[in-house]
């Protein structure tokens, strides 16, 4: 029987919501396939989450070894390569996070299986893989498919699918595999998590967020948007490349690798909307978004947009929340 | 500490019209301002910084048009001694996977202690070249690095994970990282920098030179074949406010207030 593969992502003792959105996807192929759906765990300890996995998948495939206590994608490489060998799945599904991305390149050249990353949707046609995968920041998509193999492997976008449990749980079957490795890897170690720094301030305790990005130009001008989220009641965040900059501290970071957001209402001030900032932020209540690009990504995720110059928007913007504010008192 | 870094002409998007060719295969370039891609930018700074530190020496390396010329003399002007720009036809249309091979057949036969690239190209964000790269050479990698320290014949670096976290990871040198943003200030380059980068020479090479197969470059060396570019569907297509600035705020003041915001 054909097999679908999907890597378990977990850390710190969970597994991560990409597991569940992979299977969900990789199930609805599993069924046009007619194959099965094999959930692939590895990890110390981790036998909690096989329990867990059944519930989806027709299988899991369980390796449990103390080498395997964090992710490295050496290991991983080495334990999945060796189950390829033996049962060579027609498509693998991992994640596009920071552990995919370590992972996966390396692992599909190694065994020689064409490899697409960062897809949002993914369908086979006949026995040709297509995927859908965007480019330029979001502002274009695009539907490409991968070299004819017996074999592909995809890494897939953060939130791309929605979580759907199975109308009646798989009751899948966990099966061991006894670990490969043989001796510790030595070419990569992990030492340690390292925490953000203990924040000043928490974004995501606020009711109103005023988002700036690179459209905000200059450091200098960060005064003005500020003033405008002051009268707001609101507190400034931001998208990644302030924080780069060193303009605002990385607490005030939205997206996927700084804080997610659901605030009453969220302004976004000269942001473009790439998915990871994206993805941080669009279950806000509301959104408004000014840029001046009128195709800027961001509008397909805001509910009122503006397609202007920011420094036009918030001085009367402020000015008249301030006169609106004179008046109740 | 002699130190290669893969760096990739970009153009910029952000604020452009980008507007889909005739082929329906790619976007249209002309009118497009090209530069370095942002990550490579850190990717070049942290290893010019490595460098004034320890010694040693920086090549920049592209696969790209002759116009990539210029992601270069940025790269020998912040810094880099030495460039080399792989450009061949038979090159059109390589993916993430046939661009590492490319650069794969001429880094094999230089010293390197460290490679650096970006975490990802900002055109087609795949966060491929590196990792691949590393296995072709047989040397350990790390992606989406925010910091390197050196130790002996290794490196502690910090990798960045979701939400803030990030790992510590020792690797073993030589070894490939790829670069995140932020991991350093990129410096300006000075107008006598760029003069001087003028003189130096870009070594330029082929297919042949490299010692590479038609068939591993391009389409046919690649994992994917684009079939066509499209707009993205919108999730939720924002009601637009139209108006003077004035009219605009007046009406996001109504909505607040609809909402109970103000
Ligand atoms: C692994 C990884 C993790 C990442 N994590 C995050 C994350 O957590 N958060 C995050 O935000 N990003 C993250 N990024 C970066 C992300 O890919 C984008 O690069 C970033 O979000 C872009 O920020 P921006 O929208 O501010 O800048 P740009 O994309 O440069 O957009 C600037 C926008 O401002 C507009 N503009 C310019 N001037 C004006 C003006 N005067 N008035 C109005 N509009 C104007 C432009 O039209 C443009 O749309 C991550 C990337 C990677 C690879
Ligand atoms: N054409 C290229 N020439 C040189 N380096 C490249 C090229 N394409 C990608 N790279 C390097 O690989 C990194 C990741 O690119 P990608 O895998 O395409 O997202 C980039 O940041 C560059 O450092």
């Amino acid at each position: 029987m054909a097999e679908i593969f999907v890597l378990a992502e977990h850390r710190q003792g969970q597994l991560r919501d990409i597991t569940f959105e992979m299977l969900t996807k990789a199930r609805e192929l599993a069924e046009k396939t007619n194959a099965d759906l094999t959930a692939v765990l590895l990890g110390k300890n981790v036998r909690e989450h096989a329990k867990n996995l059944v519930e989806y998948a027709k299988r899991v495939l369980l390796v449990e070894d103390d080498k395997l206590e964090h992710f490295n994608s050496d290991a991983y490489q080495k334990v999945l390569s060796h189950i390829f060998k033996e049962r060579k799945p027609i498509l693998t599904v991992i994640g596009h996070t920071s552990y995919g991305v370590e992972l996966a390149p390396r692992l599909a050249a190694a065994l020689n299986v064409p490899l697409a990353t960062d897809c949002i949707d993914l369908a086979f046609e006949g026995d040709a893989l297509t995927v859908t995968r965007q480019m330029y920041g979001g502002k274009v998509n695009v539907k490409a498919v991968l070299r004819k193999a017996e074999g592909y492997m995809v890494t897939v976008r953060q939130a791309a699918f929605q979580v759907q449990k199975p109308p009646t749980p798989s009751n899948g079957e966990i099966e061991e595999i006894p670990s490969p490795l043989t001796e510790e890897i030595t070419t990569k170690r992990f030492l340690q998590y390292v925490l953000p720094p203990p924040g000043g301030v928490d974004i995501t305790a606020a009711e109103v967020l005023v988002g700036i990005g690179r459209g905000i130009k200059d450091q200098s001008n960060i005064p003005i948007v500020e003033e405008l989220a002051k009268s707001i009641g609101g507190v400034l965040a931001c998208s990644r490349p302030i924080v780069d900059k060193g303009w605002l501290p990385s607490d005030r970071q939205v997206g996927i690798s700084g804080k997610t957001v659901k605030p009453k209402l969220y302004i976004a001030l000269g942001i473009s909307g790439a998915f990871q900032h994206v993805l941080g932020m669009k279950n806000s209540d509301l959104i408004i978004a000014v840029n001046k690009d009128p195709k800027a990504p961001i509008f397909s995720f805001s509910d009122y947009g503006i397609v202007e110059d920011l420094f036009k928007i918030v001085p009367p913007l402020r000015n008249k929340i301030n006169e609106l504010k004179a008046q109740k008192t | 500490m002699d130190i290669i870094v893969c760096v990739k002409h970009v153009p910029e998007t952000a604020e452009a019209e980008l507007k889909i060719d005739a082929s329906g295969k790619t976007i249209e370039k002309t009118g497009l301002v090209f530069d370095i891609n942002e990550w490579d930018d850190y990717a070049l700074e942290e290893a010019v910084r490595i460098k004034e530190k320890f010694s040693g020496t920086v090549t920049a390396i592209t696969v790209g048009p002759e116009d990539s010329d210029s992601t270069l003399r940025k790269c020998l002007a912040r810094g880099a001694d030495k460039a080399i720009r792989l450009t061949d036809l038979k090159f059109t249309n390589s993916d993430a996977y046939a661009t590492a091979k490319i650069l794969y057949s001429i880094i094999k036969n230089l010293h390197f202690d460290l490679i650096l690239t970006g975490a990802q190209a900002g055109d087609d964000g795949s966060a491929v070249v590196g990792p691949v790269l590393a296995g072709l050479l047989g040397v350990p990698h790390a992606t989406m690095v925010k910091k390197i320290e050196f130790g002996e014949g290794k490196a502690v670096v910090n990798r960045e994970l979701e939400g803030g976290l990030e790992e510590r990871l020792e690797v073993k040198l030589p070894a490939v990282f790829t670069v995140q943003t932020g991991i350093n200030e990129p410096r300006y380059v000075s107008i006598m920098g760029i003069r001087k980068a003028m003189q130096k020479e870009i070594r330029v090479m082929g297919l042949a030179d490299i010692g590479l197969n038609e068939s591993e470059v391009g389409e046919a060396g690649s994992w994917l074949k684009i079939e066509k570019l499209y707009v993205p569907p919108v999730e939720k297509q924002a009601e637009f406010l139209q108006g003077s600035p004035d009219e605009i705020a007046t009406k996001i003041i109504e909505i607040l207030k609809s909402r109970g915001l103000v």
